[in-house]
């Protein structure tokens, strides 16, 4: 008989810490289970499949995904050269890249607006080229991946600090060149924490509200995600608006689900715990 | 040679210098800190030096002066480097992880993996070849990673303390492994186990705060330590001492008669292994016997054996004995060895 | 005439509110104040948007002349305001931008909703107006961005009463849920024009040009105001539902550009 220590459970924390701690959960569920009591059941299929919800959701996975591809397009360089590098203001520069993570969704429309909108910054020059970007579905990609490439680079840079270079040193010494490291061995061995840093994105784009409304404007099929829809239809016909909101809140447990799936296969500590057939060489 | 290396690294206080035979084993011991990994480090070209200059083969490693700059990258130095722990590449199968050298080299994908098989074959991990890193055990994993480090084919292969963090039973295996590939090989292997050095390399360099404490064959280093740091690696008692008209004086006063005609005056070195050291309660005067009157200043356990440290030297004593002689810190104690147990050799 | 059958029913059963109300309507006499209730205790008055300016205004007067009482203001969209009183914020008066929204808190109300105000929309254009937009024919012309609301909230179902009188199809470029986004865009310059209320134009000062409709003028909007059953201060409530839709309250709203009920 083996004798193994028993793990501290909550019976052995001080009773208060758990009572806050229900309190606390149900603070966070409760919305939840209100909502759902909420939502017109019998009507739930028709509600999200109409026309409008429907053009909402489709526009919604689209611009998403877009961002998404573009987080990763520039969130991994990024999280490259903030992990694997130092340079003077790296300190400055990862506190600006992490700044629409705490930034009032509105102020980073405005900001967007201010950039990319007609008289904005870029926006006067490519309005000469022809390029408008506001009120287009562009502008609402531009909005998601303004707010969710923070949680790829935070997330990834994270896991490639954690990993370490001391894979990356073997690869050089075995004759890799630079992109060959970066391909056959940074890369995958920080693929799980990218895999969970795009779903986060993706979330954060497909929830984003604040910049789109103030930048991209709300046209059904062009610029109003479901996040909008939700809002305008909450005008009118609540029911639509809950069962929608259902629909996102689905969406995002789905997506809690799988980033912490993922996250356990990043554990990338050199394998120390051998299977017990293979104990001798 | 084969290579030849100075290297002086300001902010880490390192200053060593040393050329390297093609085909030469050359372990490099020494304390923690004293540099080894520095050495390697700078070797496989994963740290700059402040100044110095490294040649493989011909081939300039790195050239750093007051007016010059060169580092070749790592990946093209032909130096593998083995570490301590295997560092197999965890997404890759142990074939994948051997043939990733041979592929970074441009071999096509079918000759990188004959060539990768080969190798674990050679190894003993043939069978191996398809699994993860995550389901090898500590001694497949290096195994593993010999391989990987060979199929590279370095010119230098560079091991730190390859064998530090096996398991004891898997320890011998892996050295016959090291013994049986570094034949004819130029490697440098960094280690804290004078068995390694006796076993793999031919010669030794033993470091101490950044610089070169000794160094030469490993049988001459190892047998004849001139440090006391050396010594210790070695596991020998070193005495000092002159020779006298008596034969070896040690600077505690004894003396040891000697057949050797070396001048007096001449300082002298004197080696004997603590397992052979004898303690007793009374002097033993026996002819050919050197006896030594010391007070105990500590007692530790190694093993099976109970290591007394007496006068500056270091006995080994069964547990029994400890017991049976009444051994505590603080007893006076006759340490005696005998002549032809002890090397005196020039210092 | 803007009310609904289902306000018409509130009023029949308030019948006799409705009639104090308007008896004592006009007067700023606290002791005339309706039912006889005092007027001295705190309100808390949600308000459209739209009427931040002159409800503030009309707030301060009104604490002015009933010495002690109190009023809190609340301004949001009124269907925001709508939704907030029917799942209980402790509001005492109402006063939205357009009738089909009072009625969905029909049930809440102590009384029948009186009209204080009407609105028209304006085309709003930035200052320089690039687009060159004279009427609301130009705005619907092709490459013309046009913003308006949505038809969900009021003042998108009043552009829709006006595109209908105008005989004009705009393609707005896009259609947001508030009149402060449709001013938003159109400030900034990325829409050249953008319906909203003339109330707002006015608001907006220097920032936008105003262009009348017209056709405007058949697509009023009014705002309608009425004190909330649950109110725990019934009588400074119906009191401030008066001063607001007395003359005092008529001037003040006139000020700010809104028509007359």
């Amino acid at each position: 008989m083996r004798l193994e220590a028993a793990p501290l459970d909550a019976a052995r924390l001080p009773r208060w810490v758990v009572a806050v701690a229900v309190v606390g959960s149900l603070f966070v569920v409760l919305p939840v289970v209100a909502m759902a009591l909420r939502v017109d059941w019998p009507d739930f299929v028709p509600l999200v499949t109409s026309e409008s919800a429907a053009a909402a959701l489709l526009l919604s996975l689209r611009t998403s995904l877009t961002a998404t591809a573009l987080c990763v397009l520039f969130g991994v360089p990024m999280a490259l050269v903030l992990a694997r590098t130092s340079f003077r203001g790296q300190r400055l520069l990862r506190s600006l890249v992490l700044l629409p993570l705490v930034l009032p969704p509105v102020v980073g429309g405005l900001a967007l607006l201010y950039t990319f909108g007609r008289r904005g910054l870029l926006g006067s020059s490519l309005s000469a080229l022809g390029i408008e970007i506001a009120f287009t579905t562009t502008a609402v990609v531009l909005s998601q991946a303004f707010v969710a490439l923070p949680f790829l680079v935070l997330s990834l840079e994270g896991a490639l600090r954690t990993v370490g270079t001391r894979y990356e040193a073997v690869g050089a010494t075995l004759g890799a060149g630079r992109w060959t490291v970066l391909r056959r061995i940074t890369l995958p061995l920080v693929l799980p924490a990218l895999v969970s840093g795009a779903v986060l994105s993706f979330a954060r784009a497909l929830g984003e509200f604040g910049a789109t409304l103030t930048f991209a404007g709300s046209l059904q099929g062009t610029t109003r995600t479901l996040p909008l829809e939700v809002y305008l239809q909450r005008e009118t016909d609540p029911d639509a608006a809950v069962a929608l909101s259902f629909i996102l809140v689905l969406v995002a447990i789905a997506v809690v689900g799988v980033a912490h799936r993922v996250r356990p296969l990043g554990d990338l500590a050199p394998p120390r715990a051998p299977s017990r057939e293979a104990a001798r060489a | 040679m084969s290579l030849t290396f100075t290297a002086t690294l300001a902010e880490r206080g390192f200053d060593v210098a040393f050329e390297l035979a093609p085909g030469e084993t050359l372990a490099v011991l020494g304390p923690n800190g004293a540099g080894k990994s520095t050495l390697l480090t700078l070797l496989a070209g994963l740290l700059a030096p402040s100044m110095g200059r490294a040649e493989l083969d011909g081939t300039v490693l790195f050239d750093v002066g007051a007016d010059r700059r060169t580092l070749v990258e790592p990946r093209h130095r032909g130096v593998s480097l083995l570490a301590q722990e295997a560092l197999l590449f965890p997404h890759l199968t142990a074939l994948e992880n051997v043939a990733f050298g041979p592929r970074s080299r441009g071999v096509d994908r079918t000759a990188a993996r004959a060539t990768a098989l080969s190798w674990l074959d050679r190894v003993g991990a043939a069978d191996l070849a398809g699994r993860r890193p995550g389901r090898l055990s500590g001694g497949q994993a290096q195994r593993v990673a010999i391989a990987r480090a060979l199929a590279a084919d370095p010119s230098l292969l560079l091991l730190d303390e390859p064998l530090s963090a096996l398991d004891v039973t898997v320890a011998p295996a892996i050295r016959t492994l090291l013994r049986d590939v570094l034949v004819d090989r130029s490697a440098i292997i960094v280690t804290h186990d004078p068995l390694d050095a006796f076993l793999l390399a031919d010669s030794v360099l033993i470091l101490d705060g950044g610089r070169v404490v000794e160094s030469g064959a490993t049988a001459v280093v190892l047998t004849r330590p001139v440090t006391s740091f050396g010594a210790h690696l070695a596991g020998l008692n070193l005495v000092t001492g002159l020779r006298t008209a008596e034969g070896f004086r040690s600077e505690e006063g004894w003396v040891l008669p000697l057949a050797d005609t070396a001048p007096e005056g001449t300082s002298l070195a004197l080696a004997v292994r603590p397992g052979r050291v004898t303690v007793s309660r009374s002097a033993v005067t026996a002819p050919g016997t050197a006896c030594i009157a010391a007070e105990v200043d500590d007692v530790e356990h190694r093993g099976d054996l109970v290591r007394l440290h007496a006068g500056g030297m270091a006995a080994d004593v069964a547990p029994s004995d400890v017991v049976a002689l009444g051994i505590v810190p603080g007893s006076r104690m006759f340490l005696g060895f005998r002549h032809e147990d002890a090397s005196i050799y020039p210092l | 005439m803007y009310l609904t059958p289902a306000l018409r029913r509130t009023a029949a059963l308030a019948g006799a509110a409705v009639v104090l109300a308007l008896t004592a309507c006009g007067t700023a006499d606290p002791d005339a104040a309706a039912g006889g209730d005092a007027v001295d205790g705190s309100i808390t008055v949600f308000a459209a948007a739209s009427l931040t300016a002159p409800f503030t205004e009309l707030a301060g007067q009104f604490e002015e002349a009933y010495p002690g009482a109190e009023v809190t203001l609340n301004f949001a969209g009124s269907s925001d305001l709508a939704t907030q009183i029917s799942e209980g914020a402790p509001a005492d008066v109402f006063a939205s931008a357009d009738a089909r929204t009072m009625v969905k808190v029909g049930a809440l109300l102590d009384g029948d909703p009186v009209g204080i105000a009407t609105n028209t929309l304006q085309l709003a254009v930035p200052p320089d107006n690039p687009a060159g937009i004279t009427s609301l024919v130009d705005a619907a012309k092709p490459g013309v961005k046009t913003v308006v609301c949505a038809r969900q909230v009021p003042c998108g179902a009043a552009a829709a009463k006006l595109e209908e009188a105008a005989g004009v199809d705009l393609t707005p470029v896009s259609e947001e849920s508030s009149v402060t986004d449709v001013l938003g865009k159109v400030t900034s310059g990325e829409a050249d024009a953008g319906l909203v209320y003339r109330t707002d134009v006015r608001a907006a000062g220097d920032a936008v040009r105003g262009i009348d409709v017209p056709a405007a003028a058949g697509a009023r909007t009014t705002y309608p105001i009425a004190a909330l059953a649950g109110s725990g201060d019934a009588g400074t409530a119906r009191e401030f539902v008066e001063f607001a839709s007395g003359p005092l309250g008529q001037s003040v709203l006139g000020a700010a550009g809104f028509g007359a009920p």
